[in-house]
């Protein structure tokens, strides 16, 4: 492999032995070199986005929905600060994404060129890791480098900002198993002895609850697998975080709901009350805990990562274990079947008591309007009518989401893509984009708010363009709901700049990017829209207008305990939040 | 974390490889997560291997200390991290830089006081001295402490510089 070739011809050549099949970007000025190959080449396919955002969140929709990592292209100074949102967002929700970035050339850094950015400076803190190629010779190895620490231990995106002179520049290409990183080692094993411990405290619960998160998903089918073997061997209850839907089916009866601060009912008062916490591969995050002096007082904590410093970062852990999740429930199953390990059945049946009575108060339970549609009733008949293994589902951020992660039901990994971390607004549509490309016959499906939806609508342009019939189901209550639930509950009622005014014809707009429009204003024509909306081929945007005021029910107050929730029936918001709770996002 | 924990001072010595923007990382880590840094050295120190080391004297709860030092780890140039305060039994040493004028009694003081503390004078004119001196960080303290009403000027410190004692490497 003595071969010289250019820069450019590198980055193809690496893509294509790292098997990345589709690229998302965006061109310019400083990735000239790498799209002329593009062109060149069919073996990567390239998908136009129309802002470098969406680029980002569709290579995270691509990711997350199939577990490889999502590869994105944009060119220098705007096109990667354009990326860095999406950058952040894979970081804080752990998607394995490379994102090459073209740089102005070497001699020009640091002279303020046309669009010229510190690209790596700013793209330090929200990615994983990331390299500034100074020059060819270095460009297969950190090529193969970010690939192996995007998709390793815990993943997150990595940044490969190519100067143009480099992408000219002529080197020797190297093979992606010639490459080993000289620090970068992530430990898979957990702790035998640590396992040994939670076996033994497992077997000794009385009030266990497994909590699990996105570490699962990623850690790929196998944990779920695993953690499903596990889960029915014990008998305990479980709950997930928003990111971890999916690694359990919830249709079974072991199944609690999702947790946290518009969780269920069930779920989170076994989290306050539950004597072991089984935690594989959740953070402790500040949705999950609420008010962490008073979260899960009694319990003694399991905690699995694979990340070291996401234990004991919010919560104390009793018997951490670093591990990737597969691996470490691989070695707990064995132990416990070794040691031909029980529940203790008889505290288990007591447990399961006291959850069937919280189950009981159905807190998911809403007044039904035969004249209006009720934004969870929207949801519950999108669940029915689209359901199924090739159904995909990915989000915006806000009321929506939460309705959606409430409502519609999973049962598989890695059909439910949000923005969960970081909670960013316009994901939904461009990673749909992204998991239709990875999925060409799949039905997926952005749940979204209608102010959301507006942050990336442009991305609807890709769908047409590539014939990705994604479907955008808008939630339309004419307010940036979750803010105005917010300003409900803390600010008096007092709507600053939280309604969604001049809002486009959604039909209409769909019509104009050369999709199809379909609008539901009545209970008694959802059915029959949702039914036309999957008979559409192309994309389409769904306008389905709902009641304007309703809240996010079950919730957690900001500032408050996991015992301490609001339910729907509680009638209205009228409750005191802490000072403390007042200052949490 | 809402409860009052004990906020003690930390050595930890990171072994890094010495590539672009990796002081950048280590810093950048610290502002972004709101960790103090006391002092900070940081050099080449295996020319071969291409290997640097920082020494970070920091402040925290054990909490943060620990989440500090997982945070270290978890950055991809990163060999190793040690907590000299609490793994191992350690040398600690700074060089100051130390600049005072003053005439007559004041000048006379800080020379004996500069021989008291085995500092060096490195530079002299008729009306200053520049001492050198290296030690713990209190005996530095200590020393600019007394030449403050003698004509302190100006200080430079490298900030600690920390091994641990014994035949074993880091």
């Amino acid at each position: 492999m003595s071969e010289m070739m250019t820069g450019a011809q590198i980055v193809l050549k690496a893509l294509q032995d790292q098997g990345v099949e589709h690229i998302f970007g965006y061109p310019g000025g400083a990735v000239l070199p790498i799209y002329d190959e593009i062109f060149q080449q069919d073996a990567v396919e390239h998908i136009l986005v129309r802002h470098e955002q969406g680029a980002t969140h569709a290579a995270e929709g691509y990711a997350r929905s199939t577990g490889k990592p999502g590869v994105v292209l944009v060119t220098s100074g705007p096109g990667a600060t354009n990326a860095v949102t999406g950058l952040t967002d894979a970081l804080m929700d752990s998607i394995p994404m490379v994102c090459i970035t073209g740089q102005v050339a070497t001699h020009l850094i640091g002279n303020d060129a046309f669009q010229e950015a510190d690209t790596v400076g700013i793209t330090r803190p929200c990615t994983k890791h990331n390299y500034l190629v100074k020059s060819a010779d270095d460009l297969p190895r950190i090529l193969h480098e970010a690939f192996q620490v995007a998709t390793t231990g815990r993943p997150g995106p990595v940044v490969v900002d190519i100067p143009k002179d480099v992408q000219f520049a002529e080197a020797k290409y190297m093979r992606p198993a010639a490459v080993e990183h000289k620090t970068y080692k992530p430990q898979l094993k957990g702790d035998i002895e640590a396992i040994y411990t939670a076996v033994d405290l497992i077997s000794k619960a009385k009030k266990p609850v497994f909590y699990t998160g996105g570490g699962v998903i990623n850690s790929g089918p196998q944990a779920s697998q695993l953690l499903r073997e596990f889960v029915k061997l014990t008998g305990f209850p479980i709950t997930s975080t928003l990111m971890g839907l999916g690694a359990f089916p919830s249709a079974d009866p072991q199944w609690l709901g999702m947790l946290g601060m518009h969780g269920t009912y069930e779920a989170n008062l076994a989290m306050h009350d539950c004597d072991v916490m089984i935690n594989i591969g959740a953070r402790f995050d500040d949705r999950i805990t609420g008010r962490l002096d008073a979260f899960s007082p009694n319990s003694k904590k399991i905690h699995i990562d694979i990340d070291p410093s996401s234990i004991n970062k919010n919560v104390m852990a009793d018997v951490p274990i670093i591990g990737d999740v597969a691996h470490v429930l691989e070695d707990m199953l064995r132990v416990w079947k070794s040691r031909a390990a029980e529940p203790d059945k008889k505290a288990l049946a007591d447990w399961w008591t006291e959850i069937e009575a919280w189950r009981a108060r159905k807190c998911l339970a809403y007044r039904k309007d035969t004249k209006a549609i009720k934004p969870q009733y929207a949801v519950e008949r999108l669940y029915e009518l689209t359901k199924g293994p090739n159904t995909y589902i990915t989000t915006e951020v806000g009321q929506h989401q939460m309705w959606a992660a409430q409502y519609y039901r999973f049962e598989e990994p890695n059909r439910w893509m949000t923005s969960g971390g970081l909670g960013t607004m316009g994901y939904g549509i461009p990673a749909a984009v992204g998991v239709q490309v990875a999925h060409p016959d799949a039905l997926v499906i952005d749940i979204a708010g209608e102010a959301s939806v507006l942050m990336t609508m442009q991305e609807i342009s890709t769908a047409v363009q590539y014939r990705l019939p994604v479907k955008i189901f808008i939630l339309n209550n004419e307010y940036m709901g979750m803010v105005r639930q917010w300003q409900e509950l803390l600010h008096g009622g007092r709507y600053s700049s939280s309604y969604s005014e001049a809002l486009p014809d959604f039909v209409k707009l769909a019509e104009a990017y050369g999709a199809t429009g379909i609008r539901a204003e009545k209970p008694d024509e959802l059915d029959d829209a949702i039914r036309k909306m999957m008979q559409t081929k192309g994309p389409v945007i769904f306008d389905c207008i709902v009641t304007k005021d309703e809240n996010c029910f079950p919730m957690i107050p900001s500032g408050a305990a996991h015992n301490d929730m609001l339910l729907a029936d509680d009638q209205g918001l009228d409750v005191e939040v802490s000072d403390a709770g007042k200052v949490m996002v | 974390m809402t409860t009052q924990e004990q906020i003690n001072t930390h050595t930890i010595s990171v072994l890094v490889d010495n590539e672009a923007g990796v002081l950048a990382r280590v810093i950048g880590l610290f502002s972004g997560r709101g960790y103090n840094i006391d002092s900070l050295t940081v050099a080449e120190v295996d020319d071969g291997a291409h290997t640097s080391r920082i020494t970070v004297v920091t402040t925290g709860t054990p909490m943060v200390i620990e989440q500090i030092k997982a945070q270290l780890g978890r950055l991809v140039p990163v060999h190793r991290v040690v907590d000299l305060t609490v793994e191992t039994d350690s040398v600690e040493r700074e060089l100051a830089l130390i600049k005072v004028s003053g005439k007559g009694e004041a000048r006379v003081e800080a020379l004996r006081m500069s021989e008291a503390f085995r500092a060096r004078v490195v530079d002299a004119t008729p009306d200053s001295f520049v001492f050198e001196l290296t030690g713990r960080t209190e005996k530095i303290d200590a020393f600019i402490g007394l030449m403050r009403p003698l004509g302190l000027k100006e200080v430079s410190r490298t900030g600690v510089a920390a091994i641990a004692r014994g035949a074993e490497a880091m």
